[in-house]
């Protein structure tokens, strides 16, 4: 039987303050590269100045150690902790949070957390919104998922019929695309979780955010239909900040699960182009 | 084909006349911020008989809620909230002299025809490029509700601010235009 492997929930702490921080200064060099690749394929004008200014804001806020955006978001952790792991020193989620007060005050992020109807500033970004999993092995994998407000409003949830299948998913994803228009600044990314339940295909179409820009698909089924959804996305004609243009989104990620007999569940999750993520493992 | 008008504020319906969406704009002069929480305290004060914390006529309001300043610096990432929640209060304050709106995203049917009816615009900022727009901002001073934090209502002054115009007085609308021009079947 293996020994469990110690973790102090101070390095948790730690950790997350410091990729809070890489991850509203930093642009993910994936994104950076979708962002140049996009310019070749933009027959707009404008969406080619926006794609410009989008890659020199990345630039700029990377020199001046500058937030890209000043919706440094919600803080979204993600932390698959392995079995064989023994968390000590303290609560890990007050760890957690710890971690995001002391990384949003560390490096002069904007504080973007309220109460839902006061709408009084809780002042220090928290509480994060932390999803935790059990995986095999002894590390924690963390990764840290600042989430802007104006994509997440754009976000849309499905509870279809199951007649309404494969050809309902498509519809309400173009739809939920069309709705958003300009709002969620674009190119964005889509996290699409289909099967599950209410609760579950949400989270999963967060998590699907996580993956790179342009890493295959393990499901062949959610790699096809990845590319035909990002094929209709960019067909809207909505283009960079919405000014117009065939760069609508970078990506499309899918994730497929079974569901009830009576269910047909899709998440949409929304992305803005500043994908800000940051992970590590312990 | 669009052209590049430089703008200075304060603003007049004749100079907004011009302008055309697709324009793209280089905005110099006051400006004022104002998000969610700012916007309802404004409006229910003036509805209560009280002045506006900034002059309203000619005003141009930039829809941003800016993150901290770092240490020597004026202002930090400072680009456009999405515009539609200040939609229930833009045209009460359009038809009280506010001539331009920066921010991103649509605008409801009832800003647009208050563009129109009283000559204001509607700006685009790039949404998400807040630190490239923080470069255009020279100065900055919070004038009104220091409480809300990042929503409290700064004067910035902005030099050469790069923006492109959306809604224009004659009806034009850039995010239609723009999404019909390049939309395939």
């Amino acid at each position: 039987m293996p020994v469990p492997r110690e973790i102090d929930v101070a390095l948790v702490r730690d950790t997350v303050a410091e990729l809070c921080g890489q991850a509203d200064l930093l642009l993910p060099e994936d994104v950076r590269q979708a962002l140049a690749r996009s310019m070749a394929a933009e027959e707009s004008p404008v969406g080619r100045e926006v794609l410009a200014r989008l890659i020199e804001n990345a630039d700029i806020a990377r020199d001046e150690a500058m937030p890209m955006c000043q919706d440094c978001g919600l803080a979204v952790i993600f932390l698959d902790i392995g079995q064989d792991v023994h968390l000590v020193g303290g609560d890990l989620i007050a760890a957690v949070n710890q971690g995001v007060r002391e990384g949003y005050e560390r490096h002069y992020l904007r504080k973007s957390v309220c109460h839902p109807f006061t709408r009084q500033n809780t002042g220090d970004n928290t509480p994060a919104v932390v999803h935790v999993g059990i995986v095999p092995g002894d590390k924690i994998h963390l990764w840290v998922v600042p989430k802007g407000g104006g994509s997440e409003n754009m976000s849309k949830v499905f509870l279809l019929t199951p007649a309404m299948g494969l050809k309902g998913v498509k519809e309400r994803v173009i739809e939920t695309v069309e709705a958003a228009g300009p709002n969620p600044c674009p190119p964005i990314i889509l996290g699409v979780a289909v099967g599950g339940t209410f609760d579950d295909a949400c989270r999963r179409a967060k998590r699907a955010l996580l993956r790179e820009l342009d890493s295959l698909n393990p499901d062949p089924e959610a790699a096809a239909l990845e590319a035909e959804l990002l094929e209709l996305v960019n067909h809207t004609g909505i283009g960079p900040a919405g000014l117009g243009g065939r760069v609508t989104a970078l990506g499309v990620f899918v994730d497929i699960r079974p569901c009830h007999i009576a269910s047909l569940p899709l998440a949409v999750n929304v992305q803005c182009h500043a994908a800000r993520h940051k992970e590590a493992v312990l | 084909m669009s052209h590049t008008i430089r703008l200075t504020t304060p603003l007049t319906t004749e100079v907004l006349r011009e302008l055309r969406s697709g324009d793209r704009v280089l905005l110099s002069g006051v400006v004022y911020t104002g998000r969610d929480a700012a916007h309802k305290r404004i409006v229910e004060a003036m509805q209560a008989g009280q002045e506006p914390p900034f002059p309203l006529e000619g005003a141009a309001i930039f829809y941003v809620g800016p993150s901290p300043a770092p240490p020597g610096r004026i202002i930090g990432a400072a680009g456009p909230t999405t515009s539609y929640r200040m939609d229930a209060y833009a045209p009460y304050l359009i038809a009280r002299g506010l001539k331009a709106m920066i921010g991103k995203g649509k605008r409801g049917e009832e800003v647009k025809a208050a563009m129109i009816q009283h000559g204001a615009v509607y700006l685009a900022a790039i949404g998400g490029a807040g630190a490239l727009m923080a470069r255009s901002i020279t100065e900055a001073e919070v004038i009104a509700f220091p409480d809300l934090g990042p929503e409290a209502v700064r004067r910035l002054v902005v030099k050469d601010m790069p923006l492109f115009v959306v809604n224009d007085v004659h009806g034009g609308d850039l995010y239609q235009e723009g999404k019909a021009a390049y939309a395939r079947a």
